[in-house]
């Protein structure tokens, strides 16, 4: 039950399709398994264990059973967990093919991002994150009278972590490597859609030579999986990267049961201004890959995109010649620029929203519908003159599909671009200094791009203001008693591009 | 993993325990010339000069002795390598946190040439030199590879319009000029801080011991750093050393040694270019042993504590004030301890201490003792040399020493201890920081409030509690008043090898503290 074979261009792969708990491999309590697909062909690769509460139950039981004093991994050296971190990163590194492949075909991934990109991001963020194991660091406080007062950074304890779909094994490692680096155990659920890369990653905790209990991943779906994590009464922390829909209900949950500390990765409608006197050619290829990069599947997506005036007709133009070079098709056949959409649901969702972009009166300027007769394709779109009260303006589609708006002045485009429940990034182009310092600082955004746009690297905080999300993944610098802890004022991080 | 007692560990019981790690035999020197540009170069003099080892008095090889000359040669490789968008400036963070890492793996993976190498050349017991040099150059290593890519500046709400934020710079050229009492291990506290943060390096190991400085040079270049990062130039400290110091092309020097030379090197900086001064110095360290310590673990630890590495340790703990009331006991049972310590050949498993290093330090230490003689303090054992045995000196402790005496006030660095005897605390505090050094101090107490007390009034780098040369790469390390300027390991060194550059604001940081380890039973 632990395992299946999957043969591919006559190689034959392993892939691991159970729960890990305590590095051992367990079959579901309730017996169940459920069916995971390929969305480029709909196809079924193989069929997963189904955790649900009891499984999670168990998952959290050893998770606190490896957290107690005591234990291996609470007695550890910090430098010895940072060894142990940089391991893994050597082991991602081994079976860095085959990672990629699972990656792209699972997850519908082109296979040149998914091995260049994803897995290279996995990498180094391992490597980031067992660098800080040992610098934690606390602070000996002179307060008023006669004490000897000092902090010292815990590890919180076990963390519930809820990966999404879209970055399948790079979310998975944005989120154990910081938990584990500060000490903590965790007990992990993938996607649904996506859970196989994940459990790879199992066999590899138990190479490396983590101690049993302090990684458990169990797969299974949002409502009892998520929701059993999400409440249960000894998980001390979860982090869930998703959406906002979601976001809420897990925040919820989390006040319900035991307070647990919350740090929420959400949706996104981030705004991309385009200023007259931006260099063009860069503003155009920058937006267009910030909103079709892995099929618009991005919580970064640019999804509106704000153009001055005076160069409207012409960024028009060059975005949709851009928009019509893709290649769509099988990501793992090479010369394919675009895959599939994640599932049926999706699909569905993306094509009713370029539906109301019709009716709402935008101009589609290309695309606008399904390809193909197998798999979840839909072809690049563009629509211009799209207006602030339009579905399109205003939800994320999370496909790809680009929005094009008008603006005249720059208080405008302020107000424009923040008038969003959403804050999680947002892009801005133009050569003048004063513009980019002052539309920056006004943004309400969680990482405003100057000249550039989704430049996520791993010594970087990341996360969103307003629903985009609470707390910062990838946040060390800014520790100051728990991992996820007391969070005192957002953080805005600008990054400009150098020429 | 051996252990040095051999026990089996998670083995079957009837398989062998695991083997403790062999000395490379009749291991050649192959590094003997000056390290400029990831190339080996004869000396521009002509001139080389012979490295001897220290238990058989045999000269081992000739290495090519530097002077000015090569400094500069060596100056100018680490300016250009340091120039504006060469490979080095334009490596990015994690990147040159990945080579410090790589650089780690092939100690690690030449760990057994390296210890044999720095057994010959100091001295010092190969099982030491394996377990403990080696595995500390291989952590600080790593330690200072997790560091490079998470050097972060600030921003800073200023008055006015304004947008301000601190970045941190590489400093630039950085100097080094290492002692021969851990040759690779103090290499490596000065190497691995000043790459992670980007500067690039001149470096000059003591004459006595150049090998292991030079071995690394090899691997520094197997790694893959670029040309001119690192240069090493062996040689004596009144050529190199001083070219080193005042060379106007150099921005910072660190350097470990006497406090005598410490003087020099920071004269010499200021004259030439004010460049920026890092010094660890000398020690006179108090040990204080209060009546309701654990005594068998006070005395184990002050024993290893003066007598570790023949005590030649900038942390001996050379004072030992021992409370009146457990006095004699502590003195008996020290008088045991050092009576049973195996001094010999370097290579035997069963040696816990080796040679003194030169006849210099061996004719300093035996005078020392002589003066303790005539000062009145109670030889308790040892006190002179094995006999015809080179430059081996028997462990010695005297007791009944008082602070006036030149064993209780001068550095020793050799295999001496002197117990003085002490009433109460204020009076043992005031004593021990009577001296101009300040590097380490030890208390050893279970009561929760004097050790609070003594750690806060000791004027000390570092104050271990219930423990003794409780050193890691994360904790800073460094002296006050003579003992040094300024702190090796941990983030704070980071600030010593970076420059802070504020955009509109400037920004100063100063420190000075004491750190403390309590060694938690």
């Amino acid at each position: 039950f632990k395992y299946t074979q999957y043969k591919y261009l006559n190689q034959q792969c392993i892939i691991l399709r159970a729960i890990f708990i305590n590095n051992e491999w367990h079959s579901s309590v309730s017996g169940k398994k459920f069916p995971v697909f390929n969305p480029a062909t709909e196809e079924k690769l193989c069929e997963v264990e189904e955790g649900d509460k009891e499984d999670v139950d168990k998952a959290v039981k050893a998770a606190r059973q490896a957290f107690q004093i005591g234990s291996p991994w609470r007695t550890m050296d910090a430098s010895e967990r940072g060894r142990l971190i940089n391991k893994l990163a050597d082991l991602i590194e081994r079976d860095r093919l085959l990672l990629a492949t699972m990656e792209a075909m699972n997850g519908g991934k082109i296979f040149s991002n998914a091995y260049l990109m994803d897995l290279g991001g996995c990498i180094k963020t391992l490597r980031y994150c067992a660098g800080w194991a040992d610098k934690i660091q606390g602070r000996t406080i002179p307060m008023d009278g006669n004490f000897f007062t000092y902090t010292r950074s815990e590890p919180v304890g076990v963390c519930g972590q809820i990966i999404p779909w879209n970055f399948p094994l790079l979310m998975f490692l944005w989120k154990i490597g910081p938990a584990l680096s500060c000490g903590n155990t965790v007990v992990v659920k993938p996607a649904e859609q996506t859970p196989l890369t994940a459990l790879h990653m199992g066999s590899l905790i138990k190479e490396a030579g983590f101690p049993p209990g302090v990684v458990n991943i169990v797969p299974g779906y949002g409502p009892t999986a998520g929701a059993a994590i999400s409440s249960h009464m000894d998980v001390d922390k979860v982090a869930f990267t998703g959406s906002t829909e979601v976001g809420k209900l897990i925040k919820e949950a989390a006040g319900k049961s035991n307070l647990k500390r919350v740090s929420l990765e959400l949706g996104g409608k981030s705004p991309c201004i385009v200023f007259a006197d931006a260099d063009l050619d860069n503003a155009v290829e920058f937006a267009h890959q910030g909103v079709f990069y892995h099929q618009g599947q991005c919580c970064i997506a640019a999804s509106r995109l704000f153009v001055e005036e005076s160069i409207y007709d012409e960024f028009v133009r060059r975005s949709v010649e851009r928009a019509k070079k893709y290649v769509l098709g099988n990501p793992l056949t090479p010369g394919v620029s675009q895959g599939p959409q994640i599932d049926k649901e999706q699909y569905e969702k993306i094509l009713d929203l370029i539906e109301s972009g019709k009716k709402e009166g935008a101009k589609l300027e290309c695309g606008g519908g399904p390809w193909g007769n197998k798999g979840y394709f839909i072809q690049p779109t563009v629509f211009s003159d799209v207006t602030d009260e339009m579905r399109i303006a205003k939800e994320e589609i999370f496909g790809p599909v680009q929005q094009i708006m008008k603006f005249k002045s720059l208080d405008d485009v302020i107000k424009r671009a923040n008038n969003t429940f959403y804050g999680l990034s947002a892009g801005i182009f133009t050569n003048d200094i004063d513009k980019a310092i002052t539309v920056s600082s006004a943004l309400q955004s969680g990482t405003v791009w100057v000249n550039c746009y989704s430049v996520v690297s791993a010594q970087c905080p990341f996360g969103g203001f307003k629903m985009s999300g609470n707390g910062r993944e990838l946040e060390f610098a800014w520790l100051v008693g728990n991992y996820g802890g007391s969070m005192i004022s957002e953080l805005n991080r600008i990054q400009i591009k150098k020429a | 993993m051996a252990t040095t007692n051999g026990a089996v560990e998670n083995g079957q019981p009837d398989r062998k325990a695991p083997a403790l790690p062999r000395p490379v035999r009749n291991l050649e020197v192959q590094f003997t010339k000056i390290f400029i540009n990831n190339e080996w170069n004869e000396s521009k003099s002509g001139k080389k000069f012979a490295t001897y080892n220290p238990s058989t008095l045999e000269k081992i090889c000739e290495v090519e002795e530097g002077d000015k000359a090569d400094v500069d040669k060596a100056v100018e490789a680490a300016q250009a390598a340091f120039q504006r968008g060469s490979p080095w400036r334009r490596l990015d963070a994690p990147s040159r946190g990945r080579l410090l890492q790589q650089l780690a793996d092939l100690v690690e993976r030449d760990r057994a040439i390296l210890a044999t190498l720095e057994t010959m050349d100091t001295g010092k017991p190969f099982l030491h030199a394996f377990f403990i040099d080696l595995e500390g150059c291989i952590k600080t290593l790593r330690y200072f590879a997790g560091w490079a890519d998470k050097i972060q500046g600030r921003t800073i709400p200023t008055d006015d319009n304004v947008v301000c934020f601190t970045r941190h710079e590489p400093i630039g050229v950085c100097g080094a000029i290492t002692p021969w009492n851990f040759p690779l291990l103090m290499l490596v506290w000065k190497l691995a801080p000043a790459l992670c943060c980007g500067n690039t390096v001149v470096l000059k190991p003591a004459e006595q011991t150049p090998l292991t400085a030079l071995y690394l040079g090899s691997l520094i270049k197997e790694v893959g750093f670029p040309p001119g990062v690192v240069n090493i130039v062996p040689g004596f400290g009144p050529t190199v050393g001083a070219a080193i110091s005042s060379h106007p092309q150099i921005n910072k020097i660190a350097f470990t040694g006497s406090t005598e030379v410490g003087k020099l090197v920071k004269e010499a900086a200021s004259h030439s270019n004010l460049k920026r001064v890092t010094l660890e110095l000398g020690g006179k360290n108090p040990c204080i042993v209060c009546a309701d310590a654990d005594l068998s673990l006070a005395v184990e630890c002050a024993h290893q504590g003066v007598f570790f590495n023949q005590g030649q340790c900038c942390t001996a703990a050379s004072r030992v004030f021992v409370e009146e009331q457990v006095y004699d006991e502590f003195v008996r049972r020290s008088v045991e301890y050092a009576k049973k310590r195996p001094v010999g050949d370097p290579f035997d498993v069963r040696t816990e201490q080796g040679p003194q290093i030169d006849q210099k330090q061996f004719d300093k230490i035996l005078d020392l003792i002589e003066s303790g003689k005539k000062e009145g303090a109670k030889l308790e054992c040892g006190g002179s040399a094995l006999e015809d045995r080179g430059l081996f000196i028997k462990p010695t402790v005297f007791s009944e020493v008082t602070d006036t005496m030149r064993i209780a006030k001068e550095e020793i660095f050799g295999p001496v201890q002197p117990i003085l005897k002490f009433k109460n605390i204020e009076e043992v505090i005031k004593r021990a920081n009577s001296l101009e050094y300040g590097l380490t101090a030890a208390v050893f107490t279970k009561n929760l409030d004097k050790a609070l007390k003594l750690a806060s009034a000791l004027e000390s780098g570092t104050v271990w509690i219930n423990c003794y040369n409780a050193i890691y790469a994360q904790a800073p390390f460094g002296g006050f008043k003579m003992s040094g300027n300024g702190r090796e390991l941990a983030v704070l060194c980071l600030l010593q090898v970076t420059l802070p550059v504020s955009e509109k604001v400037g920004t100063g940081l100063f420190y000075l503290y004491v750190y403390s380890l309590i060694h938690w039973l």
